[in-house]
């Protein structure tokens, strides 16, 4: 699994996605996720936490920056959007938070060098805008605005381990285009 | 208990700082109502280059202007540390690093002054707020406290006891107007802009959805900044006045009629309002207006108590003192202090 898209109709959608994904997530597991305002972060965080049995309310961090739920595994919730230096992510105390449970990180990809390159890299799209749609009886939250566009992929999968030369991807083997093959669409 | 230091007037003087964000601020207050002193130094200009607050920006900026802060609180108070019955800090919710320096320091001057300590949650102290300016205010209340990190209503039973009737599912309030202020390129804060900007605007050329309006007390806030990029990607024309005033009518419109809602429902007789967004002109009226067309006495207190304050966790800590009695020295900051719910 180099790179999958998927479709979604709405936060409903999203939301399911990553209750899907949640299923195989592991001890350890990063997801780092990126997309424009109101693409749906929280919306695929949230969805994460349904996934994991998580009861409390998963909201935005934005404000607290790292939140922690306790779920199948523990969910650490971090918005690393207004972080202006690699170092600040490190006063967040990545590294301990890395060691438990999985980690899901907005706008991650801003702090991607000091991330593992082993993550799944999660990005949420807003679709082309249709000119022939959106101008119905509502035109703020037309249907067609509520399609995303989610491309998954994992920029350490084909890594080679260096003593076995095996995938070391920790991320390949669990399948996760037949585990999310009904919202897939071809790239 | 602690010794009377009043010289036999009663009056216990507690001296509280507040450091949980992008204010550094510290304040003197007489017997949990009488402000002596409340002075805020405010980081706004350092954060807004981000667009929004640093964690680390904050927490150096709250140590560099802290010990200047907590003089001025002092000298304007006209008190010695001699007086003091008590010193006090928001020791959560907010950000860790930055609730850390003014929890250190005031446990520190605690213990060089050998008064009590008392760690005092924010919202509590937004809670407080009310009683600063009304300390004969009838119980049961219901409170809306909305800020960058918050959306409650809550009801006070009694000082001290609290329960939640509604909170946000995703997004605070105060959140959406600093992301759509971004996403307009307005700049930061994005309260006070949207503000200014809404005046100017028509709020009637976009309506924007309320979301969950008819469902209960909880609120949404991040369907309506997703419908503002929508709606700016196909209208790339709009005046973002007009944006703006259409968002914040959206934002007011559901705030205020679930605290009404809240309060018909436990039968209280006064809604009050806290947290930064309190600022909000619209809110400030429409809260008030609406209040009186259902019957219930209303309170909006002064801006300077609505945002973030030092006199408000002065005033909690009072309250803590008398009821519970000092914090232990090993008391920490927790970034995401709960409420004691009754």
């Amino acid at each position: 699994m180099n790179r999958l898209r998927l479709a979604t109709d709405g936060p409903e959608e999203t939301r399911a996605v990553a209750a899907e994904l949640a299923t195989v997530l592991m001890d350890g597991d990063l997801l780092v996720l990126t997309g424009d305002l109101g693409a749906g972060k929280t919306c695929f965080a949230q969805g994460l936490g349904v996934g994991l049995g998580i009861e409390d309310r998963i909201t935005s961090p934005t404000f607290t920056l790292a939140n922690r739920y306790a779920g199948r595994l523990v969910l650490h919730h971090l918005d690393v959007y207004r972080l202006d230096t690699v170092g600040e992510a490190i006063d967040l105390g990545l590294p301990e938070l890395l060691e438990e449970g999985v980690t899901v990180i907005e706008w991650g990809d801003r702090i991607d060098r000091v991330l593992p390159a082993d993550h799944l890299l999660v990005t949420l799209r807003y679709p082309d805008l249709d000119p022939d749609v959106g101008h119905g009886s509502d035109p703020v939250a037309g249907p067609a605005e509520n399609r995303r566009l989610i491309d998954i992929a994992c920029p350490g999968a084909g890594c080679r381990s260096p003593v076995d030369g095996r995938d070391a991807s920790r991320w390949s083997g669990r399948a996760l285009d037949r585990l999310l093959a009904r919202w897939m669409v071809t790239p | 208990m602690t010794a009377d230091r009043s010289g036999g007037t009663g009056r216990r003087l507690i001296l509280a700082i507040e450091t949980s964000c992008d204010e550094t601020a510290a304040a003197i207050v007489a017997n949990g109502t009488d402000v002596l002193s409340n002075v805020v130094s405010s980081q706004v200009d350092l954060h807004a280059v981000y667009g929004g607050v640093v964690p680390e920006v904050a927490s150096r900026a709250h140590l560099d202007k802290l010990e200047s802060v907590v003089a001025e609180a002092m000298t304007r108070a006209d008190v010695t540390s001699p007086d003091l019955d008590g010193v006090a800090a928001t020791c959560g919710p907010g950000l860790i690093g930055a609730l850390l320096i003014g929890v250190s320091a005031a446990k520190a001057m605690a213990l060089a002054w050998d008064v009590p300590y008392i760690g005092v949650n924010h919202m509590e102290g937004h809670l407080f707020a009310t009683f600063l300016e009304r300390p004969d205010i009838e119980l049961p209340l219901v409170v809306l406290l909305v800020s960058g990190g918050h959306t409650l209503i809550v009801e006070v039973t009694e000082p001290g006891r609290y329960r939640y009737l509604g909170s946000t599912i995703d997004d605070a309030a105060g959140e959406a107007f600093d992301k759509v202020a971004r996403y307009l390129g307005l700049g930061y804060p994005g309260g006070p802009i949207i503000d200014r900007l809404a005046a100017e605007g028509d709020r009637t050329v976009v309506r924007f959805p309320r979301a969950m309006m008819d469902d209960g007390l909880d609120f949404s806030f991040s369907g309506i900044k997703t419908a503002v990029v929508n709606y700016v990607r196909r209208h790339p024309d709009v005046a973002n006045a007009d944006i703006a005033a259409g968002f914040q009518d959206a934002v007011v419109d559901v705030l205020v009629t679930k605290t009404i809602r809240a309060a018909r429902r436990v039968g209280a007789a006064t809604v009050c309002l806290g947290g930064g967004v309190a600022a909000n002109s619209q809110l400030r009226e429409t809260f008030a207006a609406e209040a009186r067309a259902a019957g219930l006495a209303h309170l909006v207190p002064d801006r300077a108590y609505c945002t973030d304050n030092a006199a408000m966790i002065a005033a909690a800590a009072h309250w803590r003192l008398v009821n519970d009695g000092p914090t232990g020295l090993d008391g920490g900051a927790d970034p995401s202090l709960k409420l004691p719910t009754a």
